[in-house]
């Protein structure tokens, strides 16, 4: 089909409501005699609270209610949970800490939850939050993982002593000791993947409401996962069962994975509003999401590379220490672990691997999925102990990477997962081309007479997505099943609506998903709507991260789809009195076989509900078909992505010249939007290479990178022009063939940017962000 | 309290607001536009950006008190009824948005810019973009529908 099916560059529907203000963020909501909230937040890193007296906050102007730890604990109100469950080395459970709402008696991170002043208005809320007096006992505090590992560290929870969460491993560690052992090479390599946060550019935001007649909440939060935030907060916080609370996510401006979490404030402005029997309503000031979103990454590592004498792969041996933060946010435990140690072959035969992660409690934010969770780091450690080793042994980064790309399919690494298909070779070579590989001596030769220092540098990139098959995860810890759920309804006139338990936050499902439907039902895309992100309408699913909606969310409803189709059929064979067997769908006709006879798709969208002419004790009325679609496997996107850029050795400046990518998502929909998901994640990648880093002062635990003065966001004249290419390899784990696009770029990106500046500079140990300052100072040292 | 007036999208609108009351809060809670947007609280992000008397401001750097009869347009005013602005039909055209948050202070900002600049090249516009930003598009598509619209505008 042309125009609005699979593989069209459709403008997006959605558009036209953001376009021109129309859109409806969270904040945008004002609910009939709502209260405002505002959080006090712990100045410290780590303190014992002595005391709260709210009496002065309470009697100020307009204040409705200050709330703090124990009001929480009266009501038995459960903590926020991390759900999945992590094993050491020893077969013990990850050594988690409690993590209540607002906390009791201790506070474990700057701008950790205090209590919360509710007022009339926003202004009488801050200034009241000023007037509540704390007393705290401080403590001492550690943010860097390593050093929380320290000896005599502060002990940061009491169930995990030394502040270890988990010692995690996977891998065969005898064989890959052996690999070692017999090998011509080794390359040993040490880095860090810099704590970044997330600023999705939308705050997060929550108005909580409740209904006295009926006993009914609602929250309106800014989620990647509504049904999931409703799960959390019925089952495991118990604020209310789950079918007297709904949660919507309207409009969500951006989220990246940090809008995936169940956070304190979310929690705190629905129970609040139960207590106050008004809405309550918050929305984040970007300083509180600096302070308080789960920020990303923050891991040091130790990795060896063993080889043989040609540059082929023999073992890969890594340890990580992670940051996991001051408390375990929701899904904390998996991404520096499944997430991680799963994709640290790379797209490479690498016949042993042997991994293993401490995860740490520190006095920061928590840490948890941001754009590409895991994979990006496992992506940072292979490319770039790669690049050392071709360093070292002088070979061609291009030529290391062929010598050791996997070329059979499927293919079991000794790290979990099978890679069910893949062409590794295709998307080097068309990339290479892109950048003009072989012109590259000149142009370094060009700058070099110029007074710059010219590099260019490779990320050969996989990444699991499609999150995922539930059981597999269930083995792995997960607490949840990871499918997808939908549901279309086709309304008597044909037209049709599809309730998705995918979330759009900015990735364009009202327009792809409707191409899906456009192309199997012959619906013209004006007639389909897509609905999401409301408990109350939409069938529970699972929410959008992780690159799986394609692949996930789409699958379920071509599953709906056949089932919708099949039962169209029968009632087709009906009116047109024919067999089943003979009737035919295509293009949104129905017809018989070997006749002219044919009905057009609202035809018998009609009938199905007139109910008229077929045998409703065979086959029911009506025309609306669910599913929920569990994948086989997780789905494997890889390319390749190449960056060339020069460095001012007088100021240590990098100037991306070229950025290439490509990609092989399997099956595109709409391949203006996947284009568009990988500008943007490539941006992010090259944010986190260059510009951007969470920093928190080793002595007072301060975020010190707190606003947009301090924090370095990518801003358009940071950023190159992106040459964006794919490649295409059919996923054949899903009915779409649909791998994910969501994440490459920022999965992708920082390796090859930060082996391009190794290549400029002739070094290899260059810390992330690569500042002007990094840059100039190793400059100074090397020359 | 201080009595506002002004001219919001050519309607005449006055108020008693909160001495304090930013022009960006003044807009969207007390008119309801809540098309302009708050991305942060450093003037760094240009989500708020609204016209005032026909230049592009951050209305989160003002006062609501400060735009005492100004005329001001925001992104709710910008169409001519059901004609998308050249620049808001670009953005749709080449995909200049995803999530949508940063959109409406992206092609206030680009009105402002093309009517300052003829002849819009990347680099300009990529310059000129620096007090706004995006966390979804990597800007490419941004600056590609601000030059397009740009060209067309100038056509
Ligand atoms: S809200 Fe005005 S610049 Fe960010
Ligand atoms: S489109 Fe999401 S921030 Fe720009």
């Amino acid at each position: 089909m042309s125009g609005t099916g699979i593989g069209q560059p459709v403008r997006r529907k959605e558009d036209q409501r953001f376009i021109t203000g129309s859109g409806r963020y969270t904040d945008d909501f004002q609910l009939e005699g709502q209260a405002y909230g505002y959080f006090v937040r712990s100045p410290h890193a780590h303190a014992k609270i002595k005391s709260i007296d709210s009496a002065a906050a309470l009697a100020a102007d307009g204040v409705v209610a200050v709330l703090a730890g124990k009001d929480l604990a009266a009501d038995e109100l459960g903590g926020l949970i991390c759900g999945w469950m992590v094993h050491s080395k020893d077969g013990s459970e990850m050594k988690a800490g409690a993590h209540p709402a607002l906390a009791v008696d201790r506070v474990r991170y700057t701008g950790d939850h205090v209590a919360i002043v509710i007022a009339e208005t926003l202004a009488q809320a801050k200034d009241a939050a000023e007037l509540v007096e704390v007393d705290y006992e401080t403590l001492p505090s550690v943010s860097d993982g390593l050093k929380a590992l320290e000896s005599g560290a502060p002990q940061i929870h009491d169930e995990a002593q030394g502040n270890l969460v988990f010692d995690w491993e996977l891998g065969d560690k005898a064989a890959t000791e052996a690999a070692f052992a017999s090998a011509a090479h080794v390359t040993k390599f040490s880095l860090n993947n810099n704590r970044l946060v997330p600023n999705a550019m939308e705050p997060r935001a929550a108005i909580g409401a409740y209904e006295p007649a009926s006993g009914d909440y609602t929250l309106y939060t800014t989620s990647q996962n509504p049904h999931v935030a409703r799960l959390v907060l019925s089952a495991f916080v118990q604020l209310v069962p789950e079918h007297k609370l709904r949660v919507v996510a309207p409009d969500v401006g951006g989220g990246f994975g940090s809008k995936i979490f169940i956070y304190p404030e979310e929690t705190v402005c629905a129970w609040a509003a139960g207590k106050v029997k008004r809405p309550v309503k918050w929305t984040a000031e970007r300083s509180e999401s600096f302070l308080a979103d789960a920020h990303g990454r923050d891991h040091h590592t130790d990795a060896e590379l063993a080889l043989d004498a040609e540059g082929k792969i023999l073992g890969l041996r890594v340890h990580t220490t992670a940051n996991l933060g001051a408390y375990l946010s929701t899904f904390a435990s998996s991404v520096p672990t499944y997430l991680y140690g799963t994709l640290l072959s790379g797209q490479y035969n690498i016949p042993n691997i042997y991994v293993t992660v401490d995860g740490v409690y520190t006095n920061t934010a928590p840490v948890d999925a941001y754009r590409g969770a895991g994979r990006p780091e496992a992506t940072y450690v292979v490319e770039r102990t790669l690049d050392a080793a071709a360093r070292e042994m002088k070979l061609d980064p291009a030529e290391i990477r062929k010598r050791n790309f996997i070329s059979e399919f499927p293919h079991q690494t000794p790290v979990i997962m099978n890679y069910d298909i893949g062409d590794y070779p295709a998307s080097l070579q068309k990339a290479l081309e892109l950048i003009d590989y072989k012109g590259f001596a000149n142009r370094k030769t060009a700058s070099e007479s110029a007074g710059k220092k010219r590099g260019i540098g490779f990320s050969t990139y996989i990444e699991a997505c499609g999150i995922a098959p539930s059981a597999a995860v269930g083995s792995l810890g997960a607490g949840v099943g990871l499918w997808e759920s939908a549901e279309v309804r086709v309304n008597p006139t044909g037209s049709v609506e599809v309730l998705t338990g995918a979330h759009s936050h900015g990735q364009g499902h009202e327009t792809t998903f409707a191409q899906l439907v456009s192309e199997r039902l012959g619906v013209p895309i004006d007639n389909v709507e897509i609905i999401h992100g409301d408990t109350n309408s939409v069938q529970f699913g699972m929410g959008t991260y992780g690159s799986r909606s394609g692949a996930v969310g789409m699958s379920a409803i071509d599953k709906a789809i056949d089932k919708v189709v099949a039962k169209a059929k029968k009632i087709a064979a009906h009116m047109m009195e024919a067999a089943e067997s003979d009737i035919e769908f295509a293009d949104g006709n129905f017809t018989v076989a070997g006749t002219d006879k044919q009905l057009a798709f609202p035809e018998v969208s009609l009938a199905a509900y007139v109910g008229h002419q077929f045998p409703t004790d065979e086959i029911e009325p009506g025309l609306k078909e669910g599913a929920f679609y569990d994948p086989t496997n997780f789905t494997f996107p890889a390319g390749c992505h190449i960056c060339e850029l020069e460095v001012d050795p007088e100021t240590g400046a990098t100037e991306i010249v070229k950025m290439v990518a490509v990609d092989d998502f399997g099956r595109i929909i709409n391949p203006m939007i996947v284009e568009g998901q990988v500008h943007g994640g490539i941006a992010q990648g090259i944010g986190q290479a260059l510009l951007e880093h969470g920093i928190y002062e080793p002595e007072s635990g301060q975020l010190l990178t707190g606003s947009f003065m301090d924090y370095t966001m990518p801003r358009a004249d940071d950023l190159p022009h992106f040459d964006v290419g794919l490649t295409e390899t059919l996923c054949p784990s899903n009915p779409l063939g649909i791998k994910g696009c969501g994440e490459a770029g920022a999965i992708a990106a920082p390796a090859a940017v930060m082996n391009a500046l190794s290549d400029a500079l002739g070094v290899m140990d260059i810390p992330m962000p690569a500042t002007p300052h990094t840059v100039w100072s190793i400059l100074q040292q090397t020359n | 309290m201080t009595t506002v007036s002004m001219t919001v999208n050519g309607k005449a609108v006055s108020e008693d607001v909160e001495d304090r009351t930013l022009l960006v809060h003044y807009i969207r809670d007390h008119l309801r536009l809540t098309g302009t947007h708050v991305g942060c609280d450093t003037s760094q992000c240009g989500a708020c950006v609204v016209h005032v008397d026909g230049r592009a401001v951050k209305s989160c750097t003002m006062l609501a008190a400060q735009a005492e009869g100004a005329d001001i347009k925001t992104i709710e005013g910008l169409a001519d009824g059901d004609t998308l602005h050249p620049v808001q039909a670009a953005f749709k055209e080449h995909h200049g948005l995803q999530c949508g948050f940063c959109t409406p202070g992206m092609i206030m900002c680009a009105v402002d810019m093309i009517r300052r600049i003829p002849n819009l090249d990347e680099k300009t516009i990529r310059e000129e973009l620096e007090g706004n930003l995006c966390r979804c598009t990597g800007y490419q598509n941004i600056v590609k529908a601000i030059k397009a619209a740009s060209e067309e505008m100038r056509a």
